[in-house]
């Protein structure tokens, strides 16, 4: 019982500590950030040559056999902002600065997959910065079967090359579509032609004024 | 176990056989079909262009994109109530369970826990919806292999279910009812008692079920054996749900993982099937609409009194961060993967759907499989288009 | 035919026209009751639900309603199909059903022909149907309807021979191809000198009864072996690209094929047109004096039991999954067969034992 405020409780979380140690060990420069949160989850960045690496450190190391997803995040805020601006007027000024989450990272895009652990009952979440300039990684095909169609996706959505994929094609869209439609930069066309008209979006009850709107929320459409 | 990988390995090899004969000796190739998009079988438009040598394919693979909707572009301009509208129609049977990923997702940026009466009330309505899509599966079930009865019962017997879940949200199929911290509203009077009626009706549904196909010789006959996945491809692939017990893996997110659910509060067994054939993965939906029904028997037991909703702000702006959430819903393991950047709405959301994954698996299971066999295997991995293609 | 109910010697034209007429009614009459009791009530009741309620009180003239309609939409024929071939198949299929007809005695006078070889004109007539079903499959210019003729025609091949063998026993038993006198016989017959129930050869032939109804459910290509149609798999398989009066045609023609198989079942095993001729007190051998009314009572007695037997194979296409392609042919060589050359066997036997 004292005056000064008590430390934080520091919570050891051994496994996903465990887990942050031998990717260290194993693939020492590769590893370039971390990140616990304890009893809860465990986010690591590799570099981009060892993401192939990372990937068979993961699956027989720490024991992740099981692959849950891969795609990627384009960190680049949308100059499009929530899709409510007005089609005739010129598009305004927006703050293009790309703000990357946890972890880190430096460039604009980034893979990221999640492996599970069955046994132990954790999963990995697992990043790695794509080049800018020439967006392409190593492929996961190799290490996890179950990579291939979500290569295929994240090829086709963000335009990243996967080196040593064996069919590359696109899975949603038709073969000869132009563009990269989860990049920040390529625009909902639906909101192009009409936007949204603001988060207040009421019809009038039959018999209410004009002047006066029947219920105006911000924020939170009933 | 072994008996069922040396058929599979034997049918590979005999389809490797087939191909190899056809292109050398007669110089032909095999026929090529077209199994979709517009076709019975599948449930939805899914093509799958299958080469067929006489009635054996030789290989096989999934074109899927006909209902990409683009779901995770779409929620890049909506705010989170509004993308919680959206992801109800991801998988379309049992909608609800679509919604609470993304809700638990968004809590634990908020660090905000919804009150115990609505964890509760959201456990059951997961649950129910998670019997109103596999109810639905077991009757197509029999449609797909030839046995037109059977659907008429499930979808009758569904329909209690969805009368259930109307009166509690207001929507049959796209209930729309979870709110971040906590629900949209409290359950209406009597919904208990009436669910505990429904509860009883849908386990002899399910013994019905049980007798009237799983106890038939065609039927098994059919499914033993056809499609067999080891466990572990099965884990390579990211199979998940039924799909990946049916391998022998012990896996149930419900029971290993800790989320703000009441499943902590009742128990259930797991079920898992050694053979990894398409009559496990049946079966053992089966059984597991049967527990789904005795954890909703629990669950009304013991709802804790209380409000259904967390003090949150009006508006909700979610701060910066980013949060994994996955569950485990009626068609497998769908998470949710939530970046925030302090906004109204998400930054990107990546929606891990569990039917991408088990249909990713379909070019390597169906090798040397007969055409019937394609429509089994393909009823038996069980996916909704909604879910695959997003 | 000595018209024993217009009980006068009618001109030929007259007789031929009532023999059209005849057979004609004969084949349209039990499909038409088929379809309306088992396809539109027994199978909705049995899947808890009423069927068509609007046309007719009960849904009574869905059936004509339905005919309307396929008559009156239009006739599409693929491009690349092979245009004579194509149409001539339905045709091809409904013919085999008017051809089996033929044989089939309805009372004591009241049949087409009296035929001395008439179980093997019946066998060997029932495979005319699957040059049709092989036709259409072929000519429709469709992947799906080729798979489904190339299914059929093996199915029903390999079904032909069951039900050959099966039918091997009665004649044994009966002595004669001849199918009136088969009927005759399992009336007039006696068990261990007690004709209360005269003698039909299900008694004695039962596994070739069971074996010659799984036979005739695979030539139907009904459920559990409806392969060739597989609805969930090859939508409708060799009849896919047929639409209006040509698939009402394949549509009419299957229930009416059953409705006929049934009534070749029931001759055969049943006892056909008659009941035991010692509740009448008549004569059991030789000159038959078989009261007149029996050839309108007759064909009202074989309409009952094929009305039975339509039923049972109905409500097993209603219930049962389906077989796979191979399963099936497995069940047809290794199982089928095997069993009724046994039964042959067994049937020569026990004929020369007693």
């Amino acid at each position: 019982m004292s005056d000064t405020p008590s430390a934080p409780e520091l919570v050891h979380d051994t496994t996903r500590e465990g887990v942050v140690t031998a990717m260290r060990a194993a693939l020492g420069e590769g590893l370039i950030d971390s990140m616990i949160k304890p009893n809860d989850d465990v986010w690591v960045r590799v570099s981009a040559d060892a993401w192939q690496q990372a990937g068979r450190v993961l699956r027989d190391t720490v024991g992740c056999e099981y692959f849950c997803f891969l795609s990627a995040i384009d960190w680049l805020p949308s100059p499009y902002g929530r899709g409510e601006d007005d089609p005739t007027a010129p598009l305004p000024e927006r703050d293009s600065t790309i703000k990357q989450g946890y972890t880190g990272g430096s460039t604009r895009m980034q893979v990221f997959a999640r492996v599970t652990n069955l046994q132990k009952h954790f999963g990995v979440t697992i990043k790695a910065d794509v080049p800018d300039s020439e967006p392409s990684i190593d492929s996961w095909v190799t290490v996890y079967a179950g990579a291939n169609w979500h290569e295929r996706e994240c090829h086709e959505m963000f335009g990243i090359d996967f080196n040593g994929h064996p069919d590359l094609r696109n899975m949603y869209l038709p073969t000869d579509f132009e563009g990269y439609p989860l990049r920040k930069d390529f625009p909902l066309l639906a909101r192009m032609v009409k936007p949204w008209p603001g988060i207040v979006d009421v019809e009038l009850l039959p018999g209410d004024d004009a002047d006066e709107p029947a219920v105006s929320i911000e924020g939170e459409p009933a | 176990m072994t008996d069922l990988a040396d058929r599979q390995k034997l049918s590979y090899i005999a389809a490797q056989a087939a191909d190899a004969r056809l292109n050398v000796e007669l110089e032909t190739e095999g026929m090529t079909l077209n199994i979709g998009p517009q076709h019975p079988a599948t449930h939805g438009t899914l093509r799958i262009i299958v080469r067929l040598d006489g009635e054996q394919v030789i290989w096989a693979e999934p074109g899927a994109g006909y209902m990409h909707r683009g779901y995770e572009k779409l929620t890049e301009v909506r705010t989170f109530p509004q993308v919680t509208a959206l992801v109800n129609r991801i998988d379309w049977l049992g909608s609800f369970a679509n919604e609470v990923p993304f809700i638990l997702a968004a809590e634990k940026l908020m660090d905000v826990e919804a009150p115990p009466r609505a964890q509760w009330i959201r456990t059951i309505l997961f649950e129910l919806s998670r019997i109103a899509n596999v109810s639905l599966f077991l009757g197509d079930l029999g449609v797909q292999l030839g046995a037109i009865t059977p659907v008429f019962m499930a979808f009758r017997d569904r329909e209690y279910v969805l009368n259930l879940i109307e009166s509690a949200t207001g929507g049959r199929f796209h209930p729309n009812f979870d709110r971040i911290g906590g629900l949209k509203e409290d359950l209406p009077a009597g919904w208990i008692t009436e669910t505990k009626q429904v509860m009883k009706k849908l386990r002899n549904f399910c013994d019905e079920i049980e007798n009237l196909l799983f106890g038939n010789e065609i039927f098994q006959s059919r499914l033993r054996g056809i499609g067999v996945i080891p466990a572990e491809v099965a884990k390579q692939y990211g199979l998940s749900g039924a799909n990946l017990r049916a391998s022998g893996v012990d896996w149930d997110l419900r029971r290993d993982q800790k989320l703000p659910l009441a499943y902590d509060k009742v128990d259930f067994k797991v079920w898992t099937h050694p053979d990894g054939d398409s009559f496990a993965r049946c079966w053992i939906r089966l059984q597991e609409t049967r527990e789904a029904t005795k954890i909703v028997d629990q669950l009304l037991e013991g709802i804790p009194s209380g409000s259904v909703m967390a003090k949150v702000p009006r508006i909700i702006k979610v701060p910066e961060g980013e949060a994994w959430v996955s569950t485990e819903n009626p068609l497998g393991e769908m998470g949710y993967y939530v970046v925030s950047k302090g906004d109204l709405g998400p930054f990107r959301v990546k929606i891990r759907s569990a039917s991408f994954n088990n249909i990713s698996i379909v070019p390597w299971v169906l090798r040397g499989v007969y055409v019937p066999d394609v429509i089994s295997i393909l009823a038996s991995l069980y996916f909704i288009l909604g879910d695959i293609d997003r | 035919m000595t018209s024993a109910i217009v009980a006068a010697d009618l001109p030929y034209w007259a007789q031929s026209l009532l023999r059209v007429l005849g057979g004609t009614v004969a084949v349209l009459l039990p499909a038409g009751t088929i379809v309306y009791l088992f396809l539109f009530k027994m199978m909705s009741f049995m899947q808890s639900r009423l069927g068509p309620m609007e046309a007719g009180p009960y849904g009574s003239m869905q059936l004509f309603a339905e005919v309307g309609k396929w008559l009156q939409k239009e006739d599409i024929s693929p491009t690349r199909a092979d245009k004579r071939v194509f149409r001539a198949a339905p045709l091809v299929v409904l013919t085999s059903t008017f051809l089996l007809v033929a044989v089939v005695p309805f009372g004591p006078d009241a049949y087409f022909t009296d035929f001395d070889a008439g179980v093997f004109y019946m066998l060997a007539v029932s495979s005319i149907s699957t040059l049709g079903i092989l036709m259409a499959g072929w000519s429709s210019a469709n992947k799906y309807s080729l798979l489904g003729g190339l299914r059929a025609a093996g199915q029903l091949i390999a079904y032909e021979l069951p039900m050959v063998l099966s039918v091997v026993g009665v004649v044994i038993q009966a002595g004669t191809m001849n199918l009136q006198q088969i009927v005759v016989k399992q009336n007039s017959d006696e068990i261990f000198g007690w004709n209360g129930i005269g003698f039909p050869y299900i008694l004695t032939q039962f596994v070739g009864f069971l074996i010659f109804m799984i036979a005739v459910q695979a030539e139907l290509t009904q459920t559990p072996f409806d392969m060739p149609i597989a609805e969930s798999e090859l939508v409708s398989g060799y009849m896919t690209e047929y639409s209006g009066f040509r698939f009402l045609i394949f549509f009419i023609a299957e229930f009416a094929t059953a409705g006929v198989f049934a009534l070749i079942a029931s001759v055969l095993f049943l006892g056909g047109w008659g009941v035991p001729f010692s509740w009448f007190g008549w004569a059991p051998e030789g000159n038959v004096e078989i009261a007149n009314w029996m050839n309108v009572g007759g064909p009202l007695i074989m309409f009952t039991k094929m009305m039975v037997l339509t039923g049972i194979i109905m409500w097993v296409r209603f219930s049962y999954p389906r077989f796979r392609e191979d399963q099936l042919q497995r069940f047809a060589w290794k199982v089928l067969i095997p069993v009724s050359l046994i039964n042959i066997m067994v049937t020569a036997i026990l004929k020369v034992a007693f």
